[in-house]
């Protein structure tokens, strides 16, 4: 509990001066670090023939995106299928096959990684860098743009001007994760983390054996993995593996890392909304405000949200096995089953609850291995995808969601609901109803499509309750783009390959369409006057509803299948 | 008429009766697809009703389930059916009223006068815009109109419910007419100002019947997050089959439609409608027509209210409010002469007059009265001389001067500076004189109405602001405001002051609301987002607002901002309460479900419910008879009193989101137990 709660306050600290730098940014303020970045994205801009100061209104700024995007994709996707080349390949790994090369470019695109291949054996480093750590910035970067964009249609300053896509990506990259991921990429690599181009080594251990150990440039990909809420590990056991994550201070610093962005965003929205308070008089004594009133509501949600799941995960497997248990293994350290020594089940429930709400997807233990529970939690933090969510799309529900509660809790108090000066109306909330149909839509669907075709049913590997919760879990992650694998499901299969591959690009780039939508759809209008009788959206009550309503929605939503699930399995294993 | 019904119960049995065949003919899909939500349940309740005829129809061997079907589809059938009847029975009580409008929209002969001057009877249901009518004495007004001619009393009764004839003439702000009512006395010509079937009237009837009744934004809104929780839960429904039967468990056709009927919105489904209906009545017994639901709702987000001084704010009629002496006369003495003059005048200033003197402790003083002088245009004085040859006189300070010294009298020095002080404070001052003497000025001072300030507070508790727009000179002006308790006021208002203030108060992003009657308040009415006309008003006023006040009461604006409010707090409430109702249904009807297939989930009823089937049954009840119970509320809308927007928040998320939780564990626990005996009697 101690180091779970150590960690959770050094969060708070960090967290608060990166949403400020985020802030800046965003807003184009000066930073102390511009007289090094300026003439760095001059020459990109240059070169790539952008002017940063064009004006993009929501539907160009979204082309722009979807564009890019495809583009990224395509020539991905060549790489994939071509790099048997011996270029970037001293394995001499082979060609992607399709299906697999189809999801594994949609997987990084959309900021899943979910790998339906093993990194050590699928993947030539030339993959590895040119393809999955280049999208691993671009995908997040994409998000970031996207999320920056969306805040600045709800401040609503101009009509149609919601910044230039070009501009934004470059500066997120450039200025947040370039640096980051070389601070953290040198830690890493300081903490034990491989950073090389040599072949595998065969060693003799001493038994005599034949151990292959891998090399390779992994902490330039563990960095950006993390910091980007990317979560495709180099290796197939991902973060569990000494190689990604070989110590307590280097789990700490890939948990820190996957959890700043999204937080920051939270601060960054928060500022970006709040209007510039007039001091009332010198005497007033200025009050540190670093959340923003909207932002702090928001944050409190999430926080709040994310704390209820960390302890059922952390009580859960605390509990340990009751079956195990039945056959003389003690569970008195919790459930050990597939976590790492070195994490213990603190550690690996934080890791676990951060990585689903974060949507990060990198993972520290086996979750296929968690208590039903423990996996519950899992599950339904990514069915939620708005407890922080990864590279400001959490951010982006979370606000799908206050502007369905703003509906709700304004008809209480008798006005036509308005959230930051907006009138809510029919327009608004036809797209906030199709947003938050598209993910059942995805989960239960491809899930329900699972069950009943062969090749669905041939990739699980356990009977069951625990194999229902294997598609869902799958199809929970593809949606919410997390990417984190339940594992135990044998996913490379056609089947698998394309039904995820549709729902990580559904649960991606539908989301965003509608979501900058709804922006472009606020900005227009005109800004309502906030008087005594308007709804206070920075206000307990509303925070409380807020969370509330996500609960019933959200939740209630996937209650019945979650009830045959690990909700079911638990209570048969408890019995 | 329609005034005088409101303290009337919400039914009667004549719109029962009516509103029970409104609801199984409103079974029609044709009419129900307009409603998905509880279209839905219409063919749940049409898929179960073909189970019990042919319970194998989806399963084999299912023949046992019939007994379990046939309830499922009675209760689904109830379900639609309490729902429509919430709607008729709104419907119903707006067209007992239409009917009683409609009654006097007889077919009239109108007599038309022709171009050459002559006259034609003809059926008035013929007379087109432009043309020229004469009415007289006794005779029915045959369409809206303007006076161009006359003077003449007109019974409004019809309309308005106020049966005191109201004066009507040519020009001016009194020269609108409107059909169906009758003239009382002398007779007038009228310009007809709208078509058949366009009248003023015919657009109420339209509006009380509900016949003309469009979705208001809102509703549309909230009608889009409804449709889409119940595309979510027939998402849920549908992949939980299959899902289910992956897990061991099978589900019968009748049970998941009645999960799917539980979870859906069907409380706020079924009364959404009758909510609308019902606000909009319950603004039409206020004697307010609104033109559109619209409008009602634009009054619950009304953040500045515009408001004249005259006649909303203050009596309009000058009252006598001080007694100033001049030259050194005894105050009591200017008193006693003042009180002499108005001992027989009849207007407002002579009755003030006298009620001061006696609120000052004078008595009221008996003399010998010879003759009286009323008021006129010419003399611009009244009063009268007594038996003893005393003339006594007030009027205004000219008129009265002259008057003085065509007597050979003296101005007193400082009668001046009192006529000045009087007027600087925004009063008019009488000038009394007793013979050749000016004994001094009565302040004459206009009042604000009893209760002003209080309503202005409740309007502040709700966050509206108010201004004062008035004709007056600012220090009046500011004297008024501070004693009614407006928040602000625009002094020497022209009429395009009036719409310069409403344009700034809209840019600074807020709902304006104004009242007004005059022809000249005409396009601030049309630039106000809510407009209240006065139906006293001119026929270009009414047109230009989006509501006309039968009763011509200004302040009556208050009153629609409640209603406007209180028809959003019900729907959100109601909204509110439905889908926290979702939380116990589902602890009921889930165990249910998995628990003969996964019996460990029987954790999961804490409701403690009898068997799976009279869990499900007795959800599926509750969520029927939940909507009946809510008509009363859907009717009368919530309980709304002014407060801040938290405080209003959180009462009602108690109310309606906590007890929307509670209710039905508790419910539903009540009729488990009710039912589940029947159940084992029928052996399902």
């Amino acid at each position: 509990m101690f180091q779970i709660t150590a960690t959770l306050i050094i969060y708070m600290l960090i967290v608060i001066p990166m949403g400020i730098y985020l802030y800046q940014i965003a807003t184009y303020n000066k930073t102390f670090a511009d007289p090094v970045f300026n003439p760095i994205d001059n020459v990109i801009y240059k070169i790539g023939g952008i002017n940063p100061k064009e004006g993009m209104n929501w539907k160009k700024y979204l082309l722009a995106l979807l564009v890019t995007n495809g583009v990224m994709m395509i020539l991905g996707y060549i790489v994939l299928r071509v790099q048997s080349i011996s270029f970037f390949n001293p394995n001499g790994i082979e060609n992607m096959e399709s299906s697999l090369s189809f999801n594994t470019i949609i997987s990084f695109m959309t900021n899943t990684n979910l790998q339906h291949y093993s990194g050590e054996s699928g993947l030539s480093y030339l993959s590895q860098m040119a393809v999955i750590t280049f999208m691993m910035f671009v995908s997040a970067a994409s998000g970031y743009a996207v999320c920056v964009a969306f805040v600045r249609g709800l401040v609503g300053k101009t009509k149609d001007n919601m910044g230039n896509f070009y501009s934004d990506l470059i500066r997120i990259i450039t200025r947040i994760l370039l640096p980051l991921s070389i601070i953290v990429g040198l830690f890493l690599v300081w903490q034990g983390v491989p950073q090389n181009l040599s072949a595998n080594i065969t060693a003799t251990t001493i038994e005599g054996t034949y151990q292959d150990i891998a090399m390779g440039p992994v902490a330039a990909l563990e960095s950006i993995k993390h910091i980007g809420t990317n979560g495709g590990g180099f290796f197939g056991a991902n973060s569990a593996t000494p190689f990604e994550n070989p110590t307590i201070w280097s789990n700490l610093a890939e948990l820190f890392s996957m959890m700043i962005l999204p937080g920051a965003c939270v601060i960054m929205f928060g500022k970006m909304v709040s209007k510039p308070k007039k001091p009332v008089n010198a005497l007033c004594k200025k009050k540190l405000d670093f959340f923003g009133s909207e932002g702090k509501t928001l944050f409190i949600a999430m926080s709040v949200i994310f704390l209820v799941g960390l302890g059922i995960c952390y009580t859960a497997e605390m509990a340990g096995n009751p079956a195990l248990e039945s056959v003389g293994l003690s569970q008195s350290m919790g459930s050990m089953e597939g976590k790492e020594v070195r994490f213990g089940v603190s550690q690996s429930a934080l890791f676990t609850t951060t990585t689903t709400s974060f949507t990060t997807g990198t993972v520290n233990n086996m979750h296929d291995t968690l208590t039903p529970l423990g996996g519950f939690v899992a599950m339904l933090h990514m069915m939620l995808n708005l407890v922080f969510g990864g590279k400001g799309v959490g951010l982006m529900n979370m606000v799908i969601y206050v502007l369905l509660t703003v509906f709700i809790c304004g008809l209480m108090i008798g006005r036509t609901p308005e959230y930051l000066g907006k009138k809510i109306e029919g327009k608004e909330m036809k797209l906030v109803a199709l947003s938050i149909i598209i993910h059942p839509l995805l989960i239960l669907g491809f899930s329900a499509l699972a069950v009943t075709t062969s090749a669905g049913v041939a990739g699980v590997s356990n009977e069951g309750f625990h194999g229902l919760s294997q598609i869902l879990y799958e199809f929970a992650s593809s949606a919410a783009n997390n990417g984190s694998g339940f594992e135990g499901l044998a996913d490379n299969s056609v089947f698998f390959n394309i039904t995820t591959g549709l729902a990580m690009f559904f649960g991606r780039y539908a989301s965003i369409i509608i979501q900058l939508a709804i922006a472009g759809s606020l900005m227009k209008k005109q800004h309502v006057n906030e008087s005594s009788g308007t709804l206070k959206t920075s206000s307990m009550t509303f925070t409380i509803s807020l969370i509330l309503i996500i609960y019933i929605f959200a939740a209630l939503t996937f209650l019945p299948v979650l009830c045959l699930g690990p909700v079911a399995e638990h209570f048969v294993l408890w019995g | 008429m329609i005034m005088k019904q409101s303290k009337e119960k919400i039914f009667n049995k004549e719109i029962l009766i009516q509103a029970i065949k409104g609801a199984v003919l409103k079974l029609n899909p044709k009419y129900m697809i307009k409603n998905p939500v509880m279209f839905v349940v219409e063919i749940g309740f049409l898929i179960t009703f073909l189970l019990t005829i042919w319970p194998s129809l989806f399963e084999a061997n299912s023949y046992h389930m019939r007994t379990y079907n046939i309830i499922v589809c009675i209760v689904l059938l109830a379900t639609v059916l309490f729902a429509n009847f919430a709607e008729a029975i709104a419907e119903g009580r707006g067209k007992a009223q239409a009917q009683s409008l409609k009654q006097t929209q007889k077919d009239t002969k109108a007599r038309l006068v022709n171009k050459d001057g002559t006259e034609t009877i003809v059926d008035s249901s013929t007379l087109r815009k432009g043309d020229v009518v004469i009415v007289s004495v006794g005779e029915l007004i045959p369409n809206d109109g303007e006076v161009i001619e006359g003077v003449a009393t007109v019974d409004e009764s019809a309309i308005t419910g106020e049966s005191a004839p109201v004066v009507r003439e040519s020009g001016g702000d009194f020269c609108s007419v409107t059909g169906g009512t009758t003239v009382v006395s002398d007779s007038l010509k009228i310009r007809i100002t709208s078509d058949p079937g366009n009248s003023f009237l015919d657009k109420m009837i339209a509006l009380v019947e509900g016949a003309s009744r469009k979705k208001t934004p809102n509703e549309i809104a909230l009608n889009t997050l409804l449709v889409s929780l119940t595309i979510i839960f027939l998402i849920v429904i549908t992949t939980l089959y299959p899902i289910a039967s992956y897990s061991g468990v099978s589900l019968s056709i009748a049970t998941l439609i009645a999960l799917t009927v539980c979870l859906i919105p069907t409380t706020i489904g079924g009364l959404l409608s009758a909510i609308g209906i019902a606000g909009m009545d319950r603004v039409t017994r206020f004697n307010v027509i609104a033109m559109s639901g619209k409008a009602v709702e634009v009054c619950g987000d009304v953040d500045t209210m515009i408001l004249d001084k005259t006649g909303t704010i203050t009596f309009g009629n000058r009252l006598a409010s001080d007694f100033l002496p001049v030259n050194n006369i005894e105050k009591s003495e200017l008193i006693k002469n003042a009180m002499i003059t108005s001992l027989y005048d009849e207007t407002p200033e002579g009755k003030s007059t006298l009620e001061l003197g006696k609120k000052l402790g004078y008595d009221v003083p008996t003399v010998q009265v010879k003759e009286t002088f009323e008021f006129s245009a010419q003399t611009r004085m009244s009063g009268l001389d007594l038996e003893n040859g005393t003339k006594i006189r007030k009027g205004a300070s000219e008129a009265i001067s002259k008057y003085i010294i065509s007597m050979g009298g003296k101005i007193p020095e400082d009668l001046q500076s009192k006529v000045n002080e009087v007027a600087s404070l925004g009063g008019t001052p009488l000038t009394v004189c007793c013979d050749d003497t000016i004994l001094g000025v009565i302040y004459l001072k206009d009042t604000v109405k009893p209760g002003m300030k209080e309503r202005f507070e409740r309007l502040r508790a709700i966050g509206i602001k108010t201004i004062m727009c008035t004709g007056d000179n600012p220090l009046t002006a500011a004297t008024i405001a501070s004693e009614a308790g407006v928040d602000d006021f625009v002094a020497e208002c022209t009429p395009e002051d009036k719409i310069a203030v409403i344009k700034k108060e809209q840019d600074k992003g807020k709902i304006v609301a104004m009242t007004g009657d005059g022809t000249n308040d005409a396009p601030a009415l049309a630039q106000a987002n809510v407009g209240l006309a006065m139906n006293s008003g001119t026929a270009a006023a009414k047109e230009a607002a989006n509501m006309v006040d039968l009763d011509s009461d200004p302040t009556k604006i208050l009153e629609v901002v409640e209603i406007g409010k209180q028809m959003l707090i019900t729907r959100g409430s109601l909204t509110t309460f439905s889908v926290a109702n979702d939380i116990a249904k589902y602890f009921a009807i889930i165990p249910a479900m998995f628990m003969v297939a996964i019996p460990q989930l029987q954790v999961l009823n804490i409701m403690g419910l009898a068997t799976p089937y009279s869990a499900i049954l007795s959800a599926l009840i509750f969520n029927a008879i939940i909507i009946p119970c809510l008509i009363p509320l859907a009717m009368k809308g919530v309980t709304y009193k002014p407060m801040s927007s938290e405080k209003l928040l959180r009462r009602n998320l108690l109310i309606y989101g906590l007890g929307g939780v509670i209710t039905p564990f508790i419910g539903i626990k009540i009729i488990d137990l009710l039912v589940n005996p029947i159940l084992n009697v029928l052996g399902v």
